[in-house]
């Protein structure tokens, strides 16, 4: 049995939470310069430059990269040889995001209630999902994502017979309709089968992965393909003002 | 790109179309849905703004907390639908800019030509770029609504487009046609 301390995690968070603000990942900004090389619409080059400076910008002068620092949202590999010894994990992943976005002057979202909404102060409680996995390793994973892009989500039942075709005009339709407001270029998350929360978890979880990471069955990874090409045929462009590279990655 | 001074003087907000990129100097006002609110309802009960809005633009912003010496934090745009209950009255009342992201609705599109205003894009995602536009931030009122407050901002050549302008154009509509295949 492997013990972590408590605070091992708290700090391991609240690192997280600052890395996740400050600093864009690889794989985006090499997507926003592959999307440069790509893109017609002359106004989407020069989004597309103004986000790469943007990241520049975040880096250097330590400044978040968007106001909206974002609902902290974590997905936790758990080993089953593994405790976490002074505490609750749970306690300690919200002690981590509070420290967090206090020490790193991050914006806090959170409200007590959604109808109240009286702000808690601190950008707890996170939503947080545990996977329970073999071995003696924890493993935390955060994404902060904001609310604009949050809001248009959107899950539908579809009866079997509505088959591949179904499942694509109902990704597509909600792209379009989400059009400027989620602040394209956008990582669309997909999530098939389950029940009505295990499909919005599939969803959510898949822009976990990296862009540009395919799935590995390759029926699903065709989807993904044509997915994407056929979003980026709408025409809606960098923050929705028309132009090509729409989306980098469609994950399933 | 056009340079403009705001607030308005006077009608120069007829010049601007949509497509066109704006860089903005002057003074500006911060506020969100719930700053909007209270405004409304001040203005239903018959009492006064906290700042008159004849020629103004409202900044559509939430930004992070500075850190010690810093002006303002990340300041980029929030979504707009957000304030649309709100806007038409507002523009009623001589309020001629408003920076955001993302559609307005039919009444506020309607609004924008009827009264004669500007509805400019911010780029969503570039909070910390433009934040170096932004000289002063100066509190003003509802203090209490922490990042909502409504703030008072000197900007410098803060880059916007126009999405919505006085004459009925629409770059959202515009913009996703000439690309669509």
């Amino acid at each position: 049995m492997r013990f972590i301390d408590y605070q091992t995690v708290v700090d391991a968070v609240a690192e997280l939470c600052k890395q996740a603000n400050f600093f864009l990942g690889k794989d985006v900004l090499t997507a926003f310069r592959e999307a440069l090389k790509k893109e017609k619409s002359e106004i989407g080059q020069d989004i597309l430059k103004q986000l790469i400076r943007n990241a520049e910008v975040a880096r250097t002068e330590f400044l978040p990269m968007c106001q909206d620092t974002g609902t902290a949202v974590f997905i936790v590999e758990v080993g089953s040889e593994c405790h976490v010894s002074g505490g609750t994990l749970t306690n300690a992943i919200n002690e981590g995001v509070r420290k967090g976005y206090k020490d790193h002057y991050l914006r806090h979202s959170m409200v007590r209630d959604p109808l109240g909404r009286k702000n808690t102060g601190d950008n707890t409680p996170a939503i947080i999902h545990y996977e329970f996995v073999e071995g003696d390793r924890l493993r935390i994973q955060l994404s902060a994502k904001g609310g604009g892009a949050e809001n248009m989500s959107a899950l539908k039942m579809l009866p079997p017979s509505a088959g591949i075709e179904g499942i694509k005009t109902f990704v597509i339709d909600v792209v379009k309709a989400a059009g400027p407001n989620a602040c394209p270029p956008l990582v669309v998350g997909v999530g098939i089968g389950g029940n009505f929360e295990k499909c919005a978890y599939l969803a959510k979880k898949s822009l976990f992965r990296p862009i540009g990471d395919r799935h590995p069955d390759q029926n699903i990874r065709l989807l993904e393909e044509e997915l994407i090409e056929e979003i980026n045929r709408l025409g809606i462009g960098p923050q929705g003002l028309g132009g090509i590279d729409y989306r980098f990655g469609c994950q399933n | 790109m056009k340079k403009i001074l705001v607030p308005f003087q006077n009608d120069e907000y007829k010049d601007l179309r949509s497509g066109d990129w704006v860089l903005l100097t002057g003074t500006i006002y911060t506020a969100r849905d719930a700053a909007h609110k209270r405004m409304f309802e001040t203005i239903q009960a018959g009492g006064s703004l906290p700042f008159n809005l004849h020629g103004q633009v409202i900044y559509y912003v939430g930004p992070t907390p500075p850190r010690p010496g810093q002006i303002i934090g990340s300041a980029g745009p929030t979504t707009s639908s957000r304030m649309d209950a709100y806007t038409p009255k507002l523009l009623e009342m001589g309020l001629k800019g408003m920076i955001g992201k993302g559609y307005r609705n039919e009444e506020v599109k309607k609004a924008i030509v009827q009264y004669g205003a500007v509805y400019f894009a911010a780029i969503g995602g570039s909070g910390a770029l433009i934040s170096k536009a932004i000289k002063q931030a100066e509190l003003v009122a509802y203090e209490d609504l922490g990042t909502e407050a409504i703030r008072k901002l000197f900007v410098e050549n803060f880059p916007v487009i126009v999405i919505n302008d006085a004459h009925g154009g629409d770059l959202y509509e515009e913009g996703v046609a000439r690309f669509r295949q």
